[in-house]
């Protein structure tokens, strides 16, 4: 199991000055904990379950820029469709990472339908095997804080479109995350950021 | 109502770039024209994803349409809710209006019962388009709600007509 923080920090290490990262739910609130650039979009508040959508989006619009989109399994598992509208679309500069704790935590740890506790049979989905028969150009797993640190550089800079599956340690009892401000604003600071419009 | 070639040449007018679409019979027959206009078709797997797309693709700079059948605005709730109203994001749609022309021979499709007043809970601005001759309403509507920064929609009549 890999900590949060440090599955995110690793995304820190390797983020190019030029790429968008979209967080969404518990990650977003650990991501906005260690700082956050004009790059960044806190998708909070959020359609749940939409990130990756949104990743696609700006993946299409923005072909020079990498995206990475950090989404939580609940979210992922909402929106498995989008996996395959991606993989429609082939974007080579999006990053699909899945972090991976089981259950829904901002809402208090309940599991997920895709989680081993939260189904009959007892073995939880496997995302690699649904992301590689979406048709992912390249799929990684990572369950240890070591193993993602050591191949952490490969995998958010192979060709896209990119799927990484952390398993990762849920945080209980922390709220979910608040927005940094008003969204409408953020969305004109973020176009700004990006070059598409003026102030 | 409107041939591909019509619609293509509209959205290229309107210098739209890309068109989200889960297709019915009557808007699924407009890809191939749109298409070989230039604009980029994403078809999308659920009428949800098309908003938080289409959202993607308006912060990245790009001028996205959302075109989908009115049961698909139905399943569109909160992703729409989210993009248009949290967002602020003004993205435009075409929704077809399911047996909205074939009320007099095949009614009962709840979709006349529920479409309107759903369009009109989200607070979007509205255009019915009924006849062929509408198509230049479309256009001006579009320009409209994009100079005010707002979303809009284009209702399209479908059926027999």
């Amino acid at each position: 199991m890999i900590d949060l923080s440090d599955a995110l920090a690793a995304v820190r290490t390797h983020r190019r000055a030029d790429d968008v990262v979209i967080t969404t739910m518990a990650a977003s609130r650990a991501w906005m904990e260690a700082g956050t650039q004009p790059l960044d979009f806190t998708f909070v508040p959020s359609c749940m379950g939409h990130a990756t959508s949104l990743g696609l989006g700006l993946a299409l619009a923005q072909p020079k820029r990498r995206i990475i989109v950090c989404n939580g399994d609940g979210s992922m598992l909402m929106n498995l469709g989008s996996l395959v509208t991606i993989t429609s679309q082939a974007p080579s500069n999006l990053v699909v990472i899945v972090l991976d704790n089981g259950v829904y935590e901002v809402t208090g740890a309940q599991p997920t339908p895709g989680s081993a506790e939260g189904r009959s049979l007892g073995h939880a989905v496997d995302f690699a095997a649904i992301a590689r028969g979406a048709g992912f150009n390249a799929v990684y797993r990572f369950s240890t804080t070591e193993e993602w640190a050591a191949r952490s550089a490969e995998a958010l800079g192979a060709r896209g479109p990119v799927f990484i599956w952390l398993d990762v340690r849920p945080v209980p009892g922390r709220a979910g995350p608040r927005s940094p401000g008003p969204a409408a604003q953020r969305a004109q600071a973020f176009m700004y950021a990006l070059g598409v419009r003026p102030l | 109502m409107f041939s591909g070639e019509q619609i293509a040449s509209l959205f290229a007018s309107l210098g739209l770039t890309h068109v989200l679409t889960v297709p019915d019979s009557t808007i699924g027959r407009w890809e191939n024209e749109i298409e070989s206009s230039g604009i980029s078709i994403v078809r999308v797997c659920r009428e949800g994803e098309a908003w938080a797309v289409a959202g993607g693709l308006y912060l990245g700079g790009a001028s996205p349409i959302v075109m989908i059948q009115c049961t698909g605005l139905f399943e569109s709730g909160d992703a729409l809710r989210n993009m248009l109203h949290e967002w602020k994001l003004p993205i435009y749609s075409m929704i077809g209006y399911r047996s909205y022309l074939n009320q007099d021979t095949l009614p009962g499709d709840t979709t006349l019962v529920f479409t309107e007043p759903i369009l009109a809970a989200w607070k979007l601005d509205v255009r019915l388009i009924t006849q062929p001759s509408q198509l230049p309403v479309v256009a001006e509507h579009y320009r409209e709600c994009k100079a005010a920064a707002i979303p809009g929609v284009a209702l399209i009549a479908e059926g027999k007509a």
